[in-house]
């Protein structure tokens, strides 16, 4: 099972709440970092790195003795990332996407691959807990091909050690918040009781939705703010899964680099309670039933 | 005309809260909120709007079932995983389409439409601070990096309209395109961050990516008394970098008070939050070269 921790707004608790299921969960279990523009996993699960790649993707490189300039290149590039006029190509690999479409169309085979640094890729271990994270270079853009790399790396460690994963994702409802997620079983909404909370929560269940993934919630620092993010989960039917109360006490723990879950055993009960009805949401007859329902 | 933008790393370091503050506090100017993806600033505002306009940024693939002979040439091709047999043919999964076109024009019996992607909308309202330009990106859709730009020329010329010599921005967090996106032109970037491992680690990234673009930087260091060592870390890393810190903000509830009500902070009674926030508004006009 794949476990993806979303928000909508920063700061809600995402990290915090991938860390301590991470660290409480009952077999095997690798906590994934895919906020690879400021990952943070590290910091509180604390791993010993084992391994580490650069991760690359295909971009344009061009021949420029075996281009006549025929443009068919430059007039499929959707990203502007090659440009043909008069006797002159151009390639700006920071553009490309890297569907291959100008080396696919060009005629006199003129384009061949070439590479983007994307960002780094490291894995490890934090006790009996398994890591593995990306890290967005300094000055690029795109951060879903980062994150596809990752998540190809995952479905390899998942295929020799087996047992589930705990996805951290990156804020927002776009496309790199939706490429964290698309792929795993149950998406974890975490939020906060407040104006902003409840409205980018709200954005983020609109954006997930469509995915027909089971989803629950998490209402962090509960007692702030008001009542709005209870209201709204109740009208769609979306169940809280768990609530963290509003605590100064929590929030130096976290300003200390501490799991939450280790903190108390009220904290530590709380999350193993959430694990069990992660594993619930999880289970196919529970989907068919919200269906008919 | 100077552009400021708030910028942060780290989410929820308050960068609404503090912008919608300056909002209050700045004279003359443009309000604008680039966190397309998820904006807040306008719960703050309340804006009127006066003026929408719709965003479309790229296309899409659509394959017409009739027309399609189920070669699969289209599916083999994409390199985002977005074509699959789904039993009763091939289908695009708008969700992965990237919009790159490549089944479109590989496509041997032409069974590919290309439309182009409605990604949102974009408004400019009137607020009790003055005009916003704001935008939200429909959940899911991409190119906020492009909306971003959008918003930054409506915003630019609106000034320019109004005579108006600062164009005070929102930004996104994390360090990716609708960041890099909002730094372009941008004459000051203030990063607001808080005294946790995530919140100095991501001032750090977000520091980097500044200097890369070579946008100058201050720092608000915000919830400063949750913990005196992280705060101290900040404040050598700042010192050694050069950031100036414009102001140490107590972690206080009076924040989200204010935003319950929708209003913002420098609009309850006086506090020392208020009487920090407004000494920093002075130091961020000073080093924007403002009211000179």
């Amino acid at each position: 099972m794949i476990v993806a921790v979303a928000s909508g707004k920063g700061g809600t608790g995402k990290t915090t709440v991938a860390a301590s299921l991470a660290t409480i969960w009952d077999g095997p279990v690798l906590g994934v970092d895919l906020d690879v523009e400021e990952p943070n996993l590290n910091l509180f699960l604390h791993p010993v790195i084992a391994g580490s790649e650069m991760a690359h993707m295909t971009v344009p490189m061009v021949e420029e003795a075996k281009c006549t300039y025929c443009g068919a290149c430059s007039e499929l590039c959707q990203f502007k990332a090659v440009s043909v006029f008069n006797q002159v190509i151009l390639i700006f690999p920071e553009m490309c996407h890297g569907c291959g479409g100008c080396m696919a169309i060009c005629p006199e085979k003129a384009i061949s691959p070439g590479q983007r640094e994307l960002g780094e890729i490291s894995w490890g271990r934090a006790g009996d807990v398994g890591f593995l994270s990306g890290r967005l270079r300094i000055g690029e853009a795109m951060s879903p091909p980062l994150m596809r790399r990752v998540k190809a790396r995952l479905d390899q460690m998942l295929a020799v050690t087996g047992g589930d994963a705990i996805i951290d994702a990156p804020p927002g409802v776009s496309c790199p918040a939706v490429n964290a997620v698309m792929d795993s079983d149950v998406i974890l909404l975490v939020t906060e009781p407040t104006p902003f909370g409840v409205y980018d929560f709200k954005l983020a269940w609109e954006a997930f939705t469509p995915l027909g993934k089971p989803m629950g919630a998490v209402i962090n620092r509960a007692g702030l703010g008001n009542d709005a993010i209870y209201r709204f989960c109740r009208e769609k039917g979306l169940p809280i899964l768990a609530e963290i109360p509003y605590d100064r006490a929590i929030a130096e723990a976290y300003s200390r680099g501490r799991v939450i879950a280790a903190l108390s055993p009220g904290l530590e009960a709380t999350f193993v309670t959430l694990r069990d009805e992660i594993r619930d949401l999880a289970k196919p007859s529970r989907s068919r039933e919200a269906a008919h329902a | 005309m100077r552009e400021i933008i708030i910028i942060s790393g780290k989410g929820g370091t308050g960068k609404t809260s503090l912008t919608g503050a300056f909002a209050h506090l700045a004279a003359d100017k443009i309000i604008c909120d680039l966190d397309v993806d998820a904006p807040d600033l306008h719960l703050l505002l309340q804006p009127a709007k006066e003026r929408q306009e719709e965003f479309y940024s790229g296309h899409e693939a659509v394959i017409i079932g009739e027309k399609c002979d189920g070669c699969g040439l289209c599916a083999s091709l994409c390199q985002f995983g977005a074509i699959k047999e789904n039993g009763a043919g091939f289908v695009v999964d708008p969700v992965r389409c990237e919009g790159c076109k490549v089944c479109v024009a590989f496509c041997p019996t032409a069974a590919i439409r290309f439309p182009e992607r409605h990604c949102g909308q974009w408004y400019v309202s009137s607020t009790r601070f003055g005009p916003l330009v704001h935008a939200q990106l429909f959940p899911g859709a991409e190119n906020s990096g492009r909306l971003v730009m959008v918003l930054k020329q409506q915003a630019r010329e609106l000034a320019k309209a109004r005579g108006a010599d600062l164009v005070l921005c929102d930004g996104a967090p994390g360090i990716g395109c609708p960041v890099i996106s909002s730094l372009s032109g941008a004459n000051l970037a203030v990063a607001v961050t808080e005294p946790t491992p995530s919140g100095r680690h991501d001032l750090e990234r977000v520091a980097a990516l500044c200097r890369h673009f070579q946008t100058a930087l201050a720092v608000i260091i915000n919830k400063y008394d949750l913990n005196g060592d992280e705060t101290a870390r900040i404040e050598v890393f700042c010192h050694d970098e050069n950031y100036p810190v414009l102001a140490r903000l107590p972690h206080d509830p009076l924040v989200t008070k204010a935003m319950v009500q929708g209003l913002v902070v420098t609009e309850l009674p006086e506090s020392d939050f208020s009487r920090e926030l407004g000494q920093a508004w002075s130091r961020i006009e000073a080093l924007a070269g403002l009211g000179r």
